[in-house]
This record gives C-alpha cells, structure tokens and sequence, in this order.
C-alpha cells in the first residue's frame, strides 16, 4: 500500500486532517501505516540533483573517513562510544548511501534514515567546528530530514508540528484571536503592580517589534507578561503584531522547507506592515535561528538579512544593561554558583556568546558565575535539540541524551542554570525530572525583573 | 621507457592533473548556491573572505585549531605525513634537476640527508595511518578499501623511491616505478578523494565563510575554530 491515511507523503494542510493526526495517539497507527509506505525512487533522485549543490556532494566525497569528528559529538559520547554514532558514519550510512544508489532504496532504509536524523542528530553543528575539511554534518542532516520528509518517513510529532503551522502558522493550534487575547489578559493581570502597562497589538512605526515563541502563549502567557514588564521598565516604544507574531518554526526541524518559507514570510508581512525600527526575539534559540539566521535565505533575500535589524532577545538585554535603561539593584543580584546554557542556535549559529555572558556580569555577584566546561562556541548540545525534546518515539534516546548536560551541569556544582533558549530549558527541566540533580533553571527575564531597580514613579502609589 | 615516463606522460600527467583539479575547483564555486547554503555570499563578501581565510588558517597551521589540540599525537603524525608528502616531490634535488633539463630553472634543494627524513617520516605517517584505521573503531566502521587503496596509492612513490634512491635491487626498474606510481598518484588526485588536496581549501573557505557572514562574523565575534 503506497499511502496512509496519516502517514503519507502529502503535508498536514486543513484543520481537520491536524486534529484527525492527533487524534492518532502517540501516533499509533501512523507507524504502523510507515511501514507500507512506498519510497517514491524517481521523485527522491529528481530532488537530490536539483537541491544538492557542490557544498554537500563535496563532503559526501571528500570526508577523510578520519573518525576525528567522532568525539565532536555528544550522542558518540553519551552513547557508549559506539561507532554507530560516529558522526561520519551518520551521515555516510543514510544520505551518502542514498545518493550513491540513485535514490533507489527501501522502505526500511528510509526507517533507519529517520531514525537517525531524529534521534542521533540534534543538528547542533559542533562536530563542524572539529572536522579538519569543514564537514558540517549538522547542515547534511538538516538537509537529509527535508528529503524524509518530503517522502513522508517523518516523526509523527514533528508531521504534527509542521502541520501546526501550515494551517495556525504558529508550533501550536493558537490563533490570532488566541494571542491577542493573551496579550490583553497579561497586560490586565499585571496592571496593577505595574501601573501603565501595556502590551500594543498593531501600533505602526514603533522602535521595536516584538515577536515569541507560541508556547508563550499557549503555556507561560506570563513570559510574554514578563518582557512587557521590563519594556515598559526601560521605556521602550513597543507593539507586537496580532498576525506574524510567532517566529519559530518546527518546520525547520521537520523539514518542512516549503512551510519554513511561509511562516518566515508571515512575520516579516508584519514588519512591513508594521514599520519598526527593528525587531526583538523571544529568549529562544530555535526562533531566532528560524526568523534571523535561516529565514531570510528561505524568504529568498540575498542580502541574507531581515527586513529591518532583528535581534534575539540576549542581545536587546544587555543594551538595556549597558545604557541604563534597566537598572538592577546591587543588593538583589544572584549570590549563588550559577551557570549559563549557551544555545547552539545563537551562539554556534550567530556568534552570540559575549552578550550573554554581559548580561551576567551586571546580575550576578562577582565570583559565583561558573562556566561549563566546554562552552561559548565549544559547548554541547542540552541534549533535547532539533526537535529531539518532542519526539515520544525517540524518549529513550533523548534521556540517554540528556546526560551529556548533566555531567557538564554537574561539574559546575551550581544548582541554578541560565537558560535563555526554550528548548535548552525545557531540556534542562526534563532533565531535573528524569535525573533529579536538584537543579533549579530560568529564562532571564524572571532573574532580571527580581532584581530591577524600579524607579518610584512606575510603582504602584504607595496606599 | 624512461624517456617516454619523463616525457610524454609526464606532460600529459601534469596537463590531466592540475587541468583538473583547476575545473574541480572552478566547478565548485559555480556549484554553490546562496540560497540553499544559506549565505550571502556575494553580498557580504568582505565578512566572507575574512572568514575563509580565517577558518583556512586555523586548520593549515597545526596545534592552531580546538582540533589540533585535543589530539596532539594525531595531529603530529598528521601533519609529518602532509608536509613529507608534499614538500619532498617539489624540492627535492632529483627532481629539480628534471625541472632544470626541462625549463633551464631549478627551486631550492633539500639537503639529501632531510629529504630522505622526509620520505621515512612519510612512510612512517602513512604506516600509522593505516593502523589507526584498523586500531580505532570509531575510524574502522567508516573505512573502506578505497581508503587503503587511496594511502597506498600516495605512499607507494616514497616506497619506490627510496628503493631506487638506496640502490636496492635494479636501480633502472625501481626508478621507472617510482615515476610510474608517481604518475599514478598524480592522475588520481582530480579523480579521487585525493582531491581534497584543493577542495580542502573551497571546503573549508566554504564554511568560514558561512561563519564569517551569518554565523558570528557580522556580529563582531569570530568563531574560535
Ligand atoms: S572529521 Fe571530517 S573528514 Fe574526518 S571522518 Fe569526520 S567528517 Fe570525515
Ligand atoms: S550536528 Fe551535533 S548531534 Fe549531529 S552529528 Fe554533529 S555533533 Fe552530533
Ligand atoms: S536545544 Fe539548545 S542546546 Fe540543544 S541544539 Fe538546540 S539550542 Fe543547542
């Protein structure tokens, strides 16, 4: 039987055929309809020879078969050591085989393809920085999950995922009645301790557009409350855009690339709109990587750059920091061994590894920040990237995973860790759970609001 | 037969040899593409090139990248191997003096005596190689013969070459064998994986490239490779 009812090769693109997939628990039945699903041989190759430029055939050629990469990888670490997990032989044994046969393979090649590309891959891009012939497997596996993808042999959740934002344009069924609402609600909920707050949908030709995650929305609505809190503290002229608001896209971990092209140019609709002077992200790495590093290749801009300067959430911090527009109360600052999560997605993909560690140096007393060991460039996966946080089937993998961080968290001897990446935190929470080290972790903007100078006349009038 | 070795095929060997690896080299910077790389290239070139150079250097000048360090026996062999393997064909005094009969110039000799440390340090890099290979598994598992063929192929001139250069055996056949292999090794590299003696630097310019322009470069803080 070539097609299922759920798995098949055709993406989820009403509401219906979503709620339907979900309604698939644990994605049940779409495994088992996985393993009738044809490999449309012809289409594979077609796509191959179109998408696969000389960077990709050329590391497919030239890798040394040195084994260097091996110990790059955290999953080779964590796993034993198994040469299975070697980052060559990932690549090699899936995408090199495929395309030395012509695309002319299995059902069950296609299985263990995708089982590799979700669950022995974050797509971190650390063992790039160690391969002597610049092989960046993280790129290849990126590429490979389009490929599955397009011929349907892709993790349920993710099918879910990408799904979502075909039809929501956002990683979860929130919608622009949804969020606005949301940002209403947030702003009436905190009036109170902060006189004057508000949070403005659609105000045209503000200083900064800011845009978040849908998980804000969906389950920490306070952080979305939170990043008006310190806004409205720094005196920022703000709005979010009530369509274009939700820059992730799991479309890019599935390896939807159709879909990342749509989402990217929802929110960019809306800086157009919108006319901000520049936009500010959410404290998550994946959004940024989808909206800033990736998206404006996807929106076919070749200046490589979004429509007007757009930057993470760390970096927009540190500026307040710097300038004095938040001020933070000496007396409040951490006095306890703490420890930062660099995110792959800003930091090996955008360099933003000195902004993060600025920030520290005006919130945390001097003396108690700890490094991991490696970090910045260097550092590890938290173990859950590339859509690996999400993936039932892959759980087991995922907590094996884990460790790697564990360990490095472990060695700092810190029980608070610093994540300003959702993933990375919700890595770190899973972590704590599976483990129990008895760790603490929080995004930024929590830490920094416990510890701001406020100026009287934004408080409440003293009764 | 030496004169047909050192004549006509060497003449072709050359054309076929830098020929090629010339078009291997054109054919990939006409084969990326911005979009689907992911860089700007052209826009931002001058971030690009800093960034190439940058990552090119890390990776040319040993213990200089993250890589070197954490694996200084490797890295010792690795390089001995590399430098043994290409700084004794260009200077070494045999050869130059072909260059000499052939264009009446001639580049600087190596003493004998280092030479042939250079030819032995090739030999025993490439013997180290080969074991490693067979030693560690996480390099056994992405082994395959044509990795062996391909370090037989680049040791086998150094093999026949210091036979013939000892005076083992007839000297006459082990010298038109170590122009053969050669020959052999030379013809191979735009064919093979040996080709990495250029794609090495697109590669790599490649992805300091990438870094250079959106993956730190713009952002004023450089990759420490
Ligand atoms: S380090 Fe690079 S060349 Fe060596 S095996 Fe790994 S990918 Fe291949
Ligand atoms: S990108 Fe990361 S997870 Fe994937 S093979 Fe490389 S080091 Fe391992
Ligand atoms: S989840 Fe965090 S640490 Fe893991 S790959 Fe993504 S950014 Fe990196």
């Amino acid at each position: 039987m070539p097609e299922g009812k759920f798995c098949n090769k055709t993406p989820i693109n009403t509401e219906e055929q979503l709620k339907a997939t979900l309604g698939d628990k644990g994605g049940k039945q779409y495994y088992e309809e996985m393993n009738q699903l044809d490999v449309d041989s012809d289409k594979l190759w077609a796509s191959i020879q179109k998408t696969m430029k000389s960077r990709t055939k050329t590391w497919l050629e030239i890798c040394a078969h040195c084994g260097l990469c091996a110990e790059s990888c955290f999953l080779y670490q964590v796993n034993g050591r198994v040469p299975e997990q070697v980052p060559s032989y990932k690549i090699q044994s899936t995408l090199g085989v495929m395309v030395k046969k012509k695309g002319k393979v299995d059902n069950a090649f296609m299985q263990m393809c995708m089982e590799t590309a979700w669950s022995k891959c974050t797509c971190c891009n650390r063992c790039g920085m160690y391969c002597p012939l610049g092989i960046d497997m993280g790129v290849m596996f990126s590429y490979l999950r389009g490929l599955l993808y397009s011929q349907g042999f892709v993790p349920w959740e993710l099918k879910i995922g990408s799904g979502m934002h075909r039809v929501y344009r956002a990683q979860m069924d929130v919608t622009t009645e949804d969020w606005v609402e949301t940002c209403e609600w947030m702003a009436e909920e905190n009036e109170e301790d902060w006189p004057g707050l508000e949070i403005p949908v659609d105000k045209v030709g503000a200083d900064i557009m800011y845009t978040c995650n849908a998980r804000e929305p969906k389950h920490y609505p306070e952080d979305i409350a939170e990043a008006a809190i310190l806004f409205h503290v720094a005196g920022e002229n703000w709005t979010v855009p009530s369509e274009g608001w939700e820059q992730t896209s799991l479309s890019m971990f599935a390896g939807d690339w159709e879909c990342c092209k749509d989402n990217v140019l929802n929110v960019y609709a809306a800086l157009e709109r919108l006319k901000p002077k520049r936009a500010i992200g959410t404290e998550c790495g994946h959004a940024h990587r989808a909206t800033v590093i990736e998206g404006p290749y996807w929106a076919g801009r070749p200046d490589g750059q979004p429509p007007v300067p757009y930057i993470h959430y760390v970096e927009w911090l540190a500026e307040a920091l710097r300038t004095g527009k938040l001020k933070i109360d000496p007396t409040k600052r951490i006095k306890e061994p703490v420890t930062l999560q660099d995110s792959c997605n800003y930091v090996r993909n955008q360099g933003l590894k000195d902004v993060t560690r600025e920030i520290l140096s005006y919130i945390v007393e001097p003396g108690y920040f700890v490094e991991m060991a490696p970090n910045k460039e260097h550092n590890y996966c938290c173990g859950g990237g590339g859509g690996f946080n999400g993936i039932g089937k892959y759980r087991e993998q995922r907590n094996v995973a884990l460790r790697k961080k564990m360990e490095q968290i472990l060695d700092t001897g810190c029980k608070l860790v610093i994540a300003p990446c959702h993933n990375c935190w919700d890595a770190i929470r899973d972590l704590e759970e599976e483990y129990k080290i008895g760790i603490r972790w929080s995004f930024l903007k929590p830490l920094v609001i416990g510890m701001l100078d406020v100026p009287k006349h934004l408080l409440p009038p003293e009764e | 037969m030496y004169d047909f070795l050192t004549g006509p095929m060497l003449w072709l060997t050359f054309a076929v040899s830098f020929g090629g690896l010339l078009v291997r080299a054109v054919m990939y910077v006409k084969g990326l593409s911005w979009q689907l790389d992911r860089v700007a290239y052209r826009p931002n070139m001058k971030y690009g090139i800093r960034g190439g150079i940058r990552s090119i250097v890390a990776f040319i000048i040993p213990f200089k990248a993250r890589l070197w360090q954490t694996r200084p026996g490797f890295t010792l062999i690795f390089f001995a191997f590399h430098i043994g393997l290409l700084v004794t064909p260009i200077f070494l005094a045999a050869h130059n003096v072909m260059l000499q009969n052939a264009f009446g110039f001639s580049l600087p000799a190596l003493p004998t005596g280092v030479a042939d440390g250079l030819a032995w340090i090739c030999l025993v890099g490439g013997l180290f190689l080969i074991l490693r290979r067979i030693a560690f598994p996480e390099v056994r598992i992405i082994t395959t013969f044509y990795d062996y063929l391909l370090l037989v192929i680049s040791v086998m001139p150094f093999i026949t070459g210091l036979i013939a250069r000892y005076e083992m055996g007839d000297y006459n056949f082990w010298l038109a064998a170590h122009i053969l292999s050669g020959e052999i090794w030379l013809l191979a590299l735009p064919f093979t994986k040996l080709s990495h003696v250029v794609l090495f630097f697109m590669s790599r310019m490649q992805l300091g490239m990438d870094y250079g322009i959106k993956r730190g470069g713009m952002k004023g803080t450089d990759m420490a490779w």
